[in-house]
């Protein structure tokens, strides 16, 4: 509507005052191109030769030798001649409508002005938009401002304030996830609570990180097991727990992005900085029998990048695996260049889900303090970096060397597939490690796992060589061992041998790890502390967490272009970088995921910015500034007020210093947050989906939210926070049937049984049913949005569910003292509500108590019927 | 017809758009092609102004439809094209030689080590019906309806492992997240009945598929084109009985309760979305009648069940067979088999070609045979495409896991070559596509990729697999991903 209004104004100010006018590229023309032409003339498929991705293509001879733009002529553009041609066959865009004169008025102005390109404009930095004079009185709240601008050429002014009760329900599902908690709700509604204190009390809950948690998680893809078929469980969920305190303590998005992507590469990092990078350790992991660990290792890199565009760029990089981007001016090289960035951590599908950080036992931490005091206090050189190494050591166990770097190896075998990736060994088989300067290393530690009895012997130089140390093995579990060495200094080889009897493997190795020799360890009381380190190494870990590790130099991947995006054939090798459309007056080099980090949160960057302001706003009113929060470059939908988005987009960056606290408080502060969702039907034929603002926000609650609420409503919703994943009761043998899996979902008893939705179990291959049903993701991929539905497996699951039916008792054991049956049914609206029943509903209730009554003879069952119903309607259903 | 409905219908074509379209919610949601045309869903009316989906469903069905649903047969786990349907005398004279060097070089394999022995069929061939179909004696039933099917024998992949392979056959990718063909059909044709799933779901075997639940997922199309698991234990669909002590009658209050409280809010506050709730506490109500009465297989007459050698109340594939029959007959789009069991390496008796497949097979060979004669005595047959097949082959090659020989004959994955078939639904009867070298390592002529047989099927419902898109994160997305053609040789 609006830019047919544009494209009319431009045309008549061209055609009827003949002044000199400069068309713009991204008002006038590019909607033109990405509507009718870049289907067929984009950046893959460019037929005729002729792409509209680039400048540059769009200028070059095509293939029959035309020029389809000649910058200042539109008379020798082919372009023109084409839109303009009689004949069907000829003319452009082929088999589609014809352009409109308009447009082509358009087109050849554009052309005589020189044929300009601009970037699109989320590709351009943001900056601050003036605050728009609204006549009649300047808004308090700028977002208002905005919106009002904005309404004005519609003839369409702000709804009234939603009711305070609704108003209420709104606000606290937003911030929280949940109703409000009664001490805030009788007070605001009394009118004894100022909104603003209100917003600031919720801000303050702790319900308010597990909330924005909840939507967090979908986005990275976290979940507690590893996917594809035996899809075992998998250890993450401290991941989970640093996303919650990272909202609750209001984490600057600069830092939550960049402790996500690159923690372990900070200076000094600290174990929540390491946690933190968990958020790429949530991709899948296959352990099927017979598949290859690189394959999937790479499968995980491409996610990464994927996934890393999408949540902080709001740009879609899966086109570009293949071949350059379709619709934006991303060149296929340029995915390869993100790839590289993310393809030297450590892990590698391997079926120990190594690298972990290890959470020790009390005992065991103490230990573990004492020898980073005693490395603290004897360390010769800076001992932050000396305490950082021995802390990789105890509890990352990095870095490590694997089979794939084992020397000289005779007789072992190691096949890289599945839960078979390790170095199998049979009696008398050996292999040798790279040659290294021993003179500072005291021990080796070995991971193995002994499948029979025998020796293991530590030799130099080669298999019969000196011998330096054995170590005797018995069938038994996967472990680590620490062999003392006493070695002479200069660059040496170690040789492992193993002896036994008879001709099976008897044992196999995964890693082996050096262990420097520990500072002053000549001095008195050493000899404690070299024994701790042994106990670490073996003591068992409380928790085992994901993370992510740099490779080491030894290790170092290289990285190369995928022909056509197949891993197996590999292009010119590449190093990191970021697309050049987006690098702006880079200066710095972009070398590893902290570079990265640091590039991408910087305030000039274009879109980081934008992309989590828009999420934020599409979360509280259904739908972004941009509607495709996934994707705002050329394909994605167009900003209703680009004006509002850059307005927040640079607050956001700047004044608010990336607080989304900050931010969330001044967005539900504005009128434009507070207004009715009421529509009238005209309303509602003017802007269905609401984009325009002249009403508030009205959602469906999400699949946490009606799990939450209900458990809310009734009392029995526990308040303990983090830990690990729960399981709340789901029906008999949905996990039963997985391959090759012998896990077992065990409900969960007592307070964890009534616990936030955030924190149920999520298997991928099964998820809970409150959570398919309601449109959660099953977390294999990152999404975005949720594709909201309205089917009669939700109404099944809401009357039927026993989860449900519990909540419906209680709900009528609350209100079973009330005098009589309408009063009861008012108290069950108060408690799901905070309003009594209307005239009609009593009405209607009171019926079906009745029938109820009439069939089981009992006034809490009738009740419980009563409670049942409640709990599906509409208005319990959804924010209004 | 209730006031109710009018008004919604009224009302939808009032504020119909591309959002609320998508969230438009009967379970079989008018397909985006045939909404206004069939069943339920009908509300999504054809008035609604041209979303970008409907456009391209527009020109997506470019066909006759020749098949109206389809029932898709799925050995999970990769059955032995050479034990079954791929005739190769060359391989027996080579049984027990070492495999050449030729074979071996630059490929992977799952479980293979070193160099294996060829390995000749452990069935014995024999040629059936008038087209004179080569069927081995494992499937003897199945071999009286070899004229009625249309074999395709040099189907490939380029994935060697379970879960990577299902997903690549049922979703187009082998990487989690993209739609499953169940849910690209209902998503474009919607269901022909308004009380039952248009995408259901049986299982036997006793486990799932590799691939798992994300076989039947919706991807990015919105959830309610999700494949529905029909269990034969518990509740055949979650959550579809009532709580002990809720009477049908009593429930049936409850339900017109719940509505009369909605369209009292609808009234009030006028948000379509609403509506679209009471229709679904509706047709919940019905489908609670509607499901187990279509699962209930022992109403079925005593020669039907002798026919496909069912046991009512065991969860076999037997009893899922002819379930699909009466899914389909009651309207169900697409009804989906897996049977768990299929992966012959030969690591165990159970898993061994000369013990474990003889009785998969038998476990199979009835049903399926019964199913294509039932659908055709029905006059089903031709309106209804019936397809069978693994997600990949199985080597000529002996395995020998670990490098040694094996205590029991079993072959390893294989996706160079296998045998898929297709019969009813428009396809050629009697006639056999494709064929392998003498050993039945790879397809020599007329070789079809997954995605072709992906197009193949597309085509026979009356789509051009090509423009069949949705579009999400800036692209348009299609079961075949980027490639794909229609087998037209064997289409009537």
């Amino acid at each position: 509507m609006k830019r047919s209004l544009l494209v009319l104004v431009s045309a008549f100010i061209m055609l009827t005052c003949q002044e000199e006018r400069t068309i713009n590229f991204n008002e006038d023309i590019r909607p033109i191109f990405n509507e009718k032409c870049i289907g067929c003339h984009g950046g893959v498929k460019q037929a005729g030769g002729f792409g509209l991705v680039f400048r540059e293509n769009a200028l070059r001879e095509t293939d029959n030798g035309k020029f389809a733009i000649v910058p200042g002529k539109p008379g020798q553009s082919e372009i023109i001649a084409r839109v303009r041609h009689e004949n069907e066959e000829l003319r452009m865009p082929f088999e589609g409508p014809a352009l409109s004169e308009e447009e082509i008025h358009l087109l050849e102005t554009w052309i005589e002005e020189g044929a300009e390109w601009e970037e699109h404009w989320a590709y351009l930095a943001p900056t601050k938009p003036e605050i728009p004079v609204i006549e009649g009185g300047q808004p308090d709240n700028s977002i208002d401002a905005f919106v009002m601008a904005a309404l004005l050429p519609y003839d369409l002014v702000p709804a009234p304030r939603a009711p305070k009760r609704e108003l209420l329900r709104r606000v606290s599902f937003d911030l929280t996830g949940l109703p409000a908690p009664e001490f805030l709700a009788e007070v605001f509604l009394s009118g004894d609570l100022a909104y603003e204190v209100l917003i600031d009390s919720l801000l303050a809950q702790p319900s308010y990180g597990e909330h924005q948690a909840a939507k967090w998680l979908e986005l990275a893809r976290y979940a507690d097991s590893r996917g594809y078929e035996r899809d075992r469980p998998r250890e993450i969920w401290r991941y989970r727990d640093w996303v919650i305190k990272a909202f609750n303590d209001d984490l600057p998005y600069d830092d939550f992005v960049t402790h996500q992507l690159a923690g372990d590469l900070l200076p000094d990092p600290t174990e929540d900085q390491l946690v933190a990078t968990g958020f790429h350790r949530n991709t899948l992991s296959n352990g099927e029998g017979g598949t290859e660990n690189e394959e999937f290792r790479v499968a995980s890199v491409i996610d990464r990048v994927n996934t890393t565009w999408e949540v902080f760029q709001g740009t879609t990089m899966g086109c570009v695996q293949c071949h350059a981007h379709p619709y934006d001016p991303i060149r296929y090289e340029e995915f390869y260049t993100s790839y590289a960035l993310f393809n030297n951590t450590v892990d590698h599908d391997h079926v120990s889900e190594a690298p972990r950080l290890r959470t020790l036992y009390a005992a065991d931490e103490v230990k573990y303090k004492r020898l980073e005091d005693w490395v603290t206090e004897h360390a010769e050189e800076e001992a932050r970096t000396q305490v950082q190494s021995w802390r990789q050591l105890i509890k990352v166990r990095e870095p490590r060397l694997r089979p794939d770097l084992f020397e000289n190896v005779e007789g072992g075998v190691f096949t890289a597939r599945a839960d078979e990736d390790i170095m199998f060994l049979r009696p008398g088989n050996s292999f040798a490690l790279p040659p290294r300067d021993l003179s500072e290393v005291a021990a080796l530690h070995v991971n193995l796992r002994p499948l029979g009895s025998g020796t293991l012997e530590v030799r130099l130089a080669s298999p019969t060589g000196q011998l330096l140390i054995t170590h005797a093995f018995e069938r038994g579990r996967q472990e680590d061992i620490r062999l003392p060495l006493v070695i002479p200094g200069g660059e040496r080889v170690l040789s492992i041998v193993t002896r036994g009897d008879g001709n099976g493997k008897i044992l196999a190795i995964d890693a082996i790890g050096y262990e420097p020799k520990l500072p002053g360890a000549e001095q008195p009381g050493a000899e404690d502390i070299k024994t701790f380190i042994g106990d670490l190494l073996a003591a068992k870990d409380s928790v085992n967490t994901l993370i992510m590790v740099e490779t080491t130099d030894e290790s170092r991947r290289k990285s190369y272009l995928f022909e056509r995006g197949n891993w197996m054939v590999h292009g010119p090798e590449v190093t990191g970088g970021v697309p050049k459309l987006l690098d702006g007056e880079a200066d710095t080099p972009i070398e590893n995921r902290l570079d990265f980090a640091r590039w991408l949160t910087n305030p000039d960057q274009p879109l980081t910015s934008r992309v989590a302001v828009n999420r934020t706003w599409g979360q509280l009113f259904g739908i972004g500034l941009v509607a495709t929060t996934e994707d705002i470059g050329s394909q994605g939908s167009k900003p209703k007020n680009q004006q509002l988005l850059d307005y927040l987009a640079t607050e956001y960056s700047g004044p608010l210093g990336w607080s989304k606290k900050r931010l969330l408080r001044q967005i539900v502060l504005s009128n434009t947050y507070q207004q009715s969702s009421r529509a009238t039907p005209q309303l509602l034929a003017k802007d269905p989906h609401n984009e325009l603002l002249a009403r508030g926000p009205r959602k469906r609650l999400t699949a946490e939210e009606i799990r939450d609420q209900a458990l809310a409503v009734s009392g029995l919703l526990t308040e303990k926070c983090y830990g690990p994943s729960v399981m709340p009761p789901q029906p008999d043998g949905l996990w039963g049937t997985i391959t090759h899996s012998r896990n077992e979902w065990v409900n969960s008893t007592g307070e964890d049984r009534y616990r936030r939705a955030l924190y149920t179990h999520l298997r991928r291959s099964a998820i809970h049913p409150v959570m398919s049903t309601f449109d959660a993701s099953n977390r294999e991929l990152c999404l975005s949005r949720r594709t909201i539905t309205n089917t009669p497996l939700q109404a099944l699951m809401t009357l039927n569910d026993p989860a449900y039916l519990e909540v419906a008792e209680r709900l009528a054991d609350e209100v079973s003292n009330l005098p009589n049956v309408p009063a009861r049914i008012d108290g069950l609206y108060e408690l799901l509500l905070r309003r009594p029943a209307e005239p009609l509903e009593q009405q209607v209730l009171v019926q079906l108590y009745d029938d109820a009554y009439a069939t089981h003879q009992d006034a809490h069952t009738a009740l419980t019927v009563v409670a049942n119903a409640l709990l599906n309607i509409d208005e319990l259903l959804t924010i209004s | 017809m209730n006031p109710l409905l009018n008004e919604f219908r009224h009302r939808e074509a009032q504020y119909n758009s591309r959002r609320h379209f998508l969230r438009q919610g009967a379970l079989g949601l008018g397909g985006i092609a045939l909404g206004g045309l069939m069943g339920c869903g009908t509300d999504a009316g054809a008035q609604v102004a041209k979303t970008k989906e409907e456009k391209i469903m527009a020109t997506a069905l470019s066909y006759a439809p020749r098949a109206k649903r389809v029932i898709y047969l799925h050995m999970a786990g990769a059955p032995s094209q050479l034990e079954l349907f791929d005739y190769k005398p060359a391989l027996q004279k080579l049984d027990g030689q070492p495999c050449p060097p030729s074979l071996l070089a630059g490929k992977r394999f799952a479980f293979i080590q070193g160099t294996p022995m060829m390995l000749g069929s452990q069935a014995t061939f024999q040629q059936h019906g008038q087209s004179g179909a080569w069927v081995s004696n494992l499937l003897p039933n199945f071999s009286e309806v070899a004229d009625e099917v249309a074999f395709l024998k040099a189907v490939h992949t380029e994935e060697f492992n379970h879960a990577p392979a299902q997903l690549l056959m049922q979703t187009g990718s082998p990487r989690p997240g993209r739609p499953s063909f169940g849910s690209w059909v209902t998503y474009g044709l919607g269901s022909e009945n308004e009380n039952l799933p248009g995408f259901i779901v049986l299982v036997s075997g006793g486990r799932d598929p590799s691939g798992g639940k994300k076989l039947w997922g919706s991807g990015f199309l919105p959830s309610i084109h999700q494949g529905i698991q029909c269990r034969t234990a518990g509740d055949p669909i979650l959550y579809l009985s009532d709580p002990e002590g809720m009477s049908r009658d009593l429930r049936g209050k409850s339900i017109a309760a719940i509505n009369e409280i909605n369209k009292r809010q609808y009234d009030e506050v006028g948000n379509p979305e609403t509506l679209t709730r009471i229709k679904q506490y509706e047709m919940a109500f019905k489908m609670q009648m509607s499901v187990p009465e279509v699962m209930d297989i022992e109403k079925e007459p005593d020669y039907i069940h002798e026919m496909y050698g069912t046991t009512p109340g065991k969860s076999t594939f037997a009893n899922n067979c002819l379930m699909a029959r009466r899914l389909a007959e009651s309207g169900v789009r697409f009804i989906q088999l897996y049977d768990w069991g299929w992966d012959n390496h030969g690591s165990s008796r159970s898993t061994s070609l000369e013990e474990g497949l003889p009785a998969q097979c038998k476990g199979i060979d009835q049903a399926m045979a019964a199913l294509i004669k039932d659908l055709k005595q029905r006059g089903m047959l031709e309106d209804t495409l019936v397809v069978w097949g693994g997600e990949f082959g199985r080597t000529p090659m002996r395995e020998n896991r670990g490098g040694v020989e094996m205590p029991f004959l079993g072959r390893d994955h294989h996706g160079e070559a296998f045998t898929m078939w297709m019969a009813g639904g428009g396809v050629k009867p009697g006639v056999v596509y494709g064929e392998t070298d003498e050993i039945g390592y790879a397809g020599v002529r007329d070789r079809a990729h997954v995605h072709d047989v992906q197009a193949t099927v597309l085509g026979l419902l009356g789509f051009d697999h090509e423009k069949f898109t949705y579009p999400f994160q800036g692209r348009n997305f299609r079961l075949t991903d980027v490639t794909g053609t229609a087998i037209k040789d064997i289409m009537v």
